[in-house]
């Protein structure tokens, strides 16, 4: 027994030793001097061509903007939940002047990691908890997805439309609905079907949902996922899909009729200039079309002109104020108008959004 | 010429020290070429490692972090594999405690007293992981089904229905619709030692020597080594080999379930994603390296802890894809494992064949 101790202790101990010596003939790279540091802390990698490749040409974009001054750092594929408090407090450690967390489920963990470093700033992305030194941010898409229903309901002919999303919370359920609104505007015996599939970011399982919907009739593909798996499993059965995240036609192909996407190059540029010169104070940022956080992207080739038309038409009064998007009258699954004409969800009901909209087919819990 | 793998009579001690040494040089040595490849620095990436994994006192909070459900774990499967019962369901029983640890924690709180919900959370924890480990022992000792199966099948009920409750039932009222329970009050909060180190570390040290004791000083311990030699030479001693190997696997289900029960009293606070992330699985690595030795686990689990948190530096400093954390882990287990094998093995190799069979004759394997 003994013999079997020193085994392992010398494993132990001759592990540390080539690691130890090791370590002493490792140089620190050379941080660049007053650099403002910001790390990322990515859900997927930003290979996937949606969510996190758009957070991260964003990342991009204020590297190419801020040059020298700028030094970033990101971490991808942490899973959500307790484990991402290590990762975000390590950054926070090493010194880094802000961290962004690009997944609701980092919230708190990022929380807590924000309590105990209140000079670093935190910056959670879809969230609703914030601290002194947290903000939250994020964007209205459910405005882009608007239009991207009305292309989907002129779109679609057996007037399914097939909707892979990945958890039950406000923030794809204020998609669906918002989608969901777009495609009753133009084509009221539409439904929508939701298939959810539990993962933000999983290629496998978003196709597997998008086959069952496209089994169940569904000849347009919409998604709240971070792939483009489900454009790629429409387009293979020959049918039509609206993408998410990214302009997902570049990668697919003119079967994604048009994506609502992510601009964050917007946000990522402006709050860190505000880090930099001292101006950066907590809040929660949630903005629409009219601040460009949000896009509808070009629109495919199979678009009609005159739908073309009425989109670009409805953007402008979506971005000039004039038309919201959830204004009465709204009627709920049951069709009880639950909002009635001349009023609107508040945001406040918005941002706690548990419920679906007439059209839609599926549950929330 | 005849190349023969002999099983060694007794294992030299030369082998004990040796081979671990060759091993991991053999695996530092081929990770280095991968990481040349990359265009990484081996010294530098092996430093990284180090330093994030034991660099720092807060860097050995997270190890130990990691190491404590390692420690349970790897103490329970290799309590069931003395008696080659193959219980390759510490994941679940991890999975299932922490399921009815949550369900003491939020719903009985009520009713019990304070200073007991902590302590009875965990014992019904422990107890929940036993019964989960003691249903493929019964099958296996009433009706000889394959104990292997059985409980890998067993994870997957484990970890959906767990799912289950907390995208269902369970769900926090006022968590948004994300996925997980309420958190825990904090009367049944895991005191924790330093960072998020907690007190389960004491349990699992205490319960190493406990088990060392009983398995080495006992009668017990003796007998459960006769039936691991061999079940027939156990029933000829008249030990009663269906009640002993029961215990036994209710032993490593209960030890598997503690930690289960202390990842969300001390980690979580709560039932939520993430709690089924490959202990159960890494621990039967762990026993293995430990050669079934309970106090050779401590270290042992600690070692593949500091792999798991140093191979996020990989990433964080070294800019590595996060893939190449796995792939460090997997190269430096290979030739451990493989180094295992010398150690019980000799190699011999005969030029003339007649010989090599006398001389294995004698063995009888």
């Amino acid at each position: 027994m003994k013999r079997k101790l020193a085994f392992a202790c010398v494993a132990v101990a001759s592990l540390a030793l080539v690691l130890g010596g090791c370590a002493k003939k490792a140089e620190a790279p050379a941080a660049k001097a007053k650099a403002y540091k910001v790390a990322f802390v990515y859900i997927g990698p930003p290979g996937d061509l949606g969510w996190t490749y758009e957070h991260d040409r964003g990342r991009k974009a204020a590297v190419e903007a801020f040059g020298d001054k700028l030094q970033t750092a990101y971490m991808e594929n942490i899973p959500e939940g307790p484990d991402a408090a290590r990762i975000i407090r390590q950054y926070a450690q090493e010194g880094y002047d802000m961290i962004f967390a690009t997944s609701f489920g980092y919230m708190d963990p990022m929380l807590e990691v924000a309590k105990e470093f209140p000079n670093t700033k935190f910056e959670h992305c879809s969230g609703y908890k914030t601290n002194a030194n947290m903000s939250t941010y994020f964007g209205r898409i459910e405005e882009a997805r608007y239009l991207s229903g009305i292309i989907a309901g002129k779109a679609t002919t057996s007037n399914k439309i097939g909707f892979v999303a990945a958890f039950p919370i406000p923030e794809v359920v204020r998609g669906i609905n918002g989608f969901t609104l777009g495609v009753r505007s133009v084509n009221p015996k539409a439904e929508v079907r939701v298939v959810w599939t539990n993962t933000w970011y999983d290629p496998v399982k978003e196709r597997e949902a998008a086959v069952a919907l496209l089994d169940a009739g569904c000849d347009v593909i919409a998604q709240h996922q971070d792939t483009v798996e489900p454009q790629k499993a429409a387009q293979e059965r020959g049918k039509l899909s609206i993408g998410y995240d990214s302009d997902m036609g570049k990668f697919v192909g003119d079967s994604v009729l048009a994506s609502p996407m992510w601009n964050w190059a917007v946000y990522y540029k402006d709050v860190i200039e505000k880090g930099m010169n001292g101006t950066w104070k907590s809040e929660q940022y949630w903005k629409g079309l009219s601040s460009g956080v949000v896009a509808l992207s070009d629109m495919s080739a199979k678009v009609p002109e005159d739908v073309k038309k009425l989109v670009n038409e409805t953007k402008d009064k979506i971005a000039s104020g004039s038309l919201n998007i959830f204004a009465g009258p709204i009627a709920d699954q049951g069709g009880k108008i639950v909002v009635k004409a001349g009023e609107a969800v508040a945001d406040d009901k918005q941002l706690s959004m548990d419920w679906f909209v007439q059209g839609v087919v599926g549950k929330v819990k | 010429m005849n190349i023969h793998f002999e099983k060694r009579k007794t294992l030299s001690r030369k082998a004990l020290v040796l081979v671990p040494l060759v091993s991991l040089a053999a695996s530092f040595v081929l990770t280095g070429l991968i990481l040349i490849l990359f265009g990484a620095n081996p010294f530098a990436t092996y430093g990284a490692m180090l330093k994030g994994a034991f660099g720092s006192w807060r860097a050995w909070t997270e190890t130990l972090v990691k190491a404590i459900p390692l420690m349970l774990t790897g103490l329970g499967v290799s309590v069931a594999f003395r008696l080659k019962f193959w219980n390759i369901g510490a994941e679940g029983q991890l999975t299932v405690a922490g399921v009815a640890t949550a369900w003491v924690a939020i719903f009985w709180s009520p009713w019990l007293p304070a200073g007991l919900l902590l302590p009875v959370a965990v014992l019904v924890g422990a107890a929940a992981g036993a019964l989960w480990a003691g249903v493929p022992a019964l099958l296996k000792t009433s009706l000889k089904v394959d104990e292997t199966l059985v409980t890998l099948m067993l994870n997957y009920v484990a970890i959906l229905f767990s799912e289950f409750l907390y995208y269902g039932p369970w769900r926090d009222p006022k968590g948004f619709g994300f996925p997980g329970t309420a958190p825990f009050p904090d009367a049944a909060w895991l005191p924790r030692i330093a960072g998020r180190a907690h007190a389960g570390l004491y349990v699992a040290l205490v319960a190493a020597l406990l088990l060392w004791v009983v398995l080495n000083r006992t009668k017990w311990g003796f007998e459960l080594s006769i039936i691991g030699n061999s079940q027939r030479a156990a029933r000829y001693q008249g030990i009663a080999v269906e009640r002993n190997v029961v215990l036994a696997v209710l032993l490593s289900g209960a030890l598997c379930g503690l930690a289960g029960s202390f990842e969300v009293t001390g980690i979580s606070h709560r039932l939520q994603q993430g709690l089924s992330i490959g202990y159960g699985y890494t621990a039967i690595i762990v026993a293995w390296m430990a050669q079934l030795n309970p106090l050779a686990i401590v270290p042992v689990a600690l070692l593949m802890a500091g792999l798991l948190v140093g191979g996020d530096q990989v990433q964080m400093v070294m800019g590595l894809p996060a893939a190449m954390g796995l792939v460090l882990q997997g190269m430096i287990l290979f030739p451990m494992l493989a180094g295992s094998l010398f150690a019980e093995y000799r190699v011999k190799v005969y030029k003339n064949p007649a010989k090599a069979a006398e001389s294995r004759a004698p063995g009888g394997a």
